[in-house]
């Protein structure tokens, strides 16, 4: 599977004759619907919940560079700097120099989208330093040299098997003769590598779930505790987020929070919320000599201007991805992302380019259960729908897909040609199918009719059924 | 990279300057929704603590007064087989407690050692909408929560609050102005957790295998 969206339709493909994935998507969907129903029943204000959290980012949005500026000084009235970064290639050689005046080289990070977006890790290892992550997940990828499949949920494509062979790659001193079957060992050698990364770590990275200007806190959220043992131990504390993980108080924070986790993983909250204000203060005793909050705008304030600002409310639960039957199908490697299933074909045309994510617009039946779960209701159906006009306007479409398009248009909008055309249609369809009843290879429909059959049409259309049926009424 | 600042600020000042001109800016809620679960008579708050503290995998001892705190952690130390060693921070107000008189029970009076498996902290506030503990800096090394296999937290039930906004208010009470507070405020919830590995869910993954409770119902100490 290739890591470019342009490929998303082989990938798919592919992806399809997965039997590992099928049966890890069919687990994750299907335990996150009846999870998430057995969830609201215990909160019967999350649709209002919703509601605020909608109203809390949109205020944020809408005030963000006075709220930025006032989270900067908070930062620094706390021992904290922070630093400003355009695009990726600032933010990598930003943090690349904090590492390096930081002194020591063990790194350990945290799980952290935008640090995927702009390529940390990479970077840093082709400048000397090695860093290790730590959310039990994320190690997995690193050790697998691949990408999160999930927002919140990253090795979900994989199974125990291929994670005990990853750790034999991985981990040179495991004896051959080691058990690693089950989860249970899994979790024991992980836990155990891991261990001496914490203890030993100079410099953590982490991300931020959100960024508090009234106090200058991030607001940092783990299952593992990975991120808090990151910051707890190391000497330098470098945090990375976006400049849309602003909000103005720390109430606002914790309304999201008791939406973030719900939406995520149907829990209440997670198992760690931490709120960490700068460097270790006086008279405490551990915690981080010095902390660094690095912003990144990368594409954020030039969305935050056009149609697709909705996106920018995102808060990175995945509930999207997990009822998004097309990321079903597929899985997230197939979009060739950082960010996959519905929030990613809105965001991947927008960072990566439409020419290069055009097909991702495309891959959606528009059934709106994103639309239905996002716990700040951002309308991905009608973004999506966006990018699908601007990909129709952009003269590199073919012009076959821009005459069928057109054509459908003019049928679409003239009810009566359009029901010559069908009773045509209909008609050619019953005689090649009159043998069999069902139609083995359809003219221009051969993609399709290369899998299955196509039954004859029978019983008459939906509009002569319609008639039929409300005569029956009267 | 000097005036990257200017330049996304300037950035962002202009799309925000373009959409006021179409849409006035969204204003804040003026009253935050609290869900029901988070508000309640003590008694109801303290019994809905215990039970989500429950759900979410932690263990919970009960008892009538401080003094019988080290009675209570030594049984749970001995039942889970934990040893005989507790790691507690020496700026601890547990520390005074009568830990000589328990058995088995010896605290350790300085920093973390990998071998130590059993560590106890005290929390600042319960939050009984999710059975949530919150720890600070400032009064625990953050370490004696992450590294142990099994964290003991004492809390005094008085200290049990509705909703996540009352604990921080608690933590706005015990350390003042925001210049003051503990570098790292953690809400915490159930014991370490993964699902990382086929969706099963695991415990203990990096942090705490075991988070157990200790709940006073009696008077504060001293």
């Amino acid at each position: 599977m290739r890591a470019d969206p342009s490929d998303f339709s082989g990938n798919a493909r592919a992806a399809l004759g997965d039997d590992t994935l099928q049966a890890a998507l069919g687990k994750l969907q299907g335990d996150f619907r009846r999870d998430r129903v057995d969830m609201l029943a215990r909160l019967p204000e999350f649709e209002a919940l919703r509601d605020q959290a909608r109203i809390i980012k949109d205020h944020a949005l809408d005030h963000l560079d006075d709220y930025l500026v006032q989270f900067e000084e908070r930062v620094v009235a706390r021992g904290g700097v922070v630093h400003w970064c355009r695009d990726a290639a600032e933010a990598q050689q930003t943090i690349t120099q904090l590492c390096r005046e930081a002194g020591g080289s063990n790194l350990v990070k945290g799980k952290s989208m935008v640090s995927e977006e702009i390529g940390l890790n990479e970077y840093l290892s082709q400048n000397g330093f090695d860093p290790v992550e730590t959310d039990l997940g994320e190690y997995i990828l690193q050790l697998r040299r691949e990408r999160p499949s999930h927002v919140v949920m990253p090795a979900i494509h994989l199974n125990a098997r291929q994670v005990g062979d990853a750790f034999r790659v991985g981990h040179s001193d495991l004896a051959p003769s080691r058990s690693l079957d089950g989860p249970d060992e899994l979790l024991a050698e992980a836990r155990s590598k891991l261990r001496q990364k914490f203890l030993d770590a100079d410099i953590g990275i982490t991300g931020a779930n959100f960024l508090v200007a009234e106090t200058g806190s991030i607001v940092l959220v783990t299952n593992e505790g990975n991120g808090d043992l990151v910051h707890t131990l190391s000497r330098t504390h470098i945090v990375i987020a976006g400049i849309e993980k602003i909000v103005p108080t720390l109430s606002d924070a914790f309304a999201l929070v008791r939406v973030l986790a719900r939406s995520a993983t149907a829990q209440e909250i997670t198992s760690y919320t931490s709120v960490v204000s700068g460097p270790r203060q006086a008279g405490e005793a551990d915690g981080p000599a010095s902390f660094h909050v690095v912003l990144v705008d990368n594409g954020r304030s030039a969305l935050l201007r056009g149609e697709f600002r909705d996106v920018l409310r995102c808060i990175r639960c995945g509930a999207c991805q997990s009822l998004c039957p097309v990321y079903g199908a597929v899985g997230g490697h197939a979009y060739g992302a950082v960010y996959a299933g519905p929030i990613g074909s809105v965001l991947t045309p927008a960072l990566a380019g439409m020419e290069k994510a055009r097909a991702l617009p495309e891959a959606s039946s528009f059934c709106g259960q994103c639309q239905d779960v996002c716990p700040v209701r951002i309308p991905l159906p009608a973004l999506l729908r966006r990018w699908r006009d601007r990909i129709f306007d952009d003269p590199a479409l073919s012009s076959a897909s821009r005459i069928g398009i057109k054509s459908w248009f003019y049928l679409a909008r003239r009810p009566r040609l359009y029901r010559i055309f069908q009773w045509l249609g209909v008609a050619a369809l019953r005689v090649i199918g009159r043998k069999r009843g069902y139609i083995r290879f359809l003219p221009l429909a051969g993609g399709w009719t290369a899998s299955r059959d196509m039954p004859a049409p029978e019983g008459g259309s939906f509009m002569q059924q319609w008639r039929r049926h409300k005569g029956g009424l009267r | 990279m000097a005036d990257a600042r200017g330049a996304i600020l300037n950035a962002v000042r202009g799309a925000i300057a373009a959409r006021r001109s179409i849409t006035p800016a969204v204003e804040r809620p003026t009253t935050y929704i609290r869900p029901k679960r988070a508000q309640g008579q003590h008694m109801e708050l303290l019994e809905r603590f215990c039970e989500f503290a429950r759900v979410a995998g932690a263990s919970v001892a009960r008892v009538a007064e401080y003094k019988a705190v080290p009675a209570a952690v030594a049984r749970f130390m001995s039942r889970e087989g934990l040893g005989d060693r507790l790691v507690m921070a020496s700026t601890n107000r547990l520390f005074q407690l009568p830990w000589n008189e328990t058995p088995r029970l010896s605290v350790l009076r300085s920093g973390y050692s990998p071998d130590d498996r059993a560590a106890m902290t005290e929390a600042i506030a319960g939050i009984a909408e999710s059975g949530t503990l919150l720890v600070s800096s400032g009064q625990s090394p953050n370490a004696l929560h992450l590294l142990p296999e099994a964290h003991i937290v004492a809390i005094d039930s008085g200290v049990i609050v509705g909703g996540y906004e009352d604990a921080l208010e608690t933590l706005g009470e015990n350390y003042g102005d925001r210049e003051n507070w503990p570098r790292a405020a953690t809400f915490i919830t159930g014991p370490s957790r993964t699902a990382d590995i086929e969706k099963t869910p695991q415990i203990g993954v990096h942090g705490p295998r075991q988070l157990h409770i200790v709940v006073i119902d009696g008077k504060t100490p001293g």
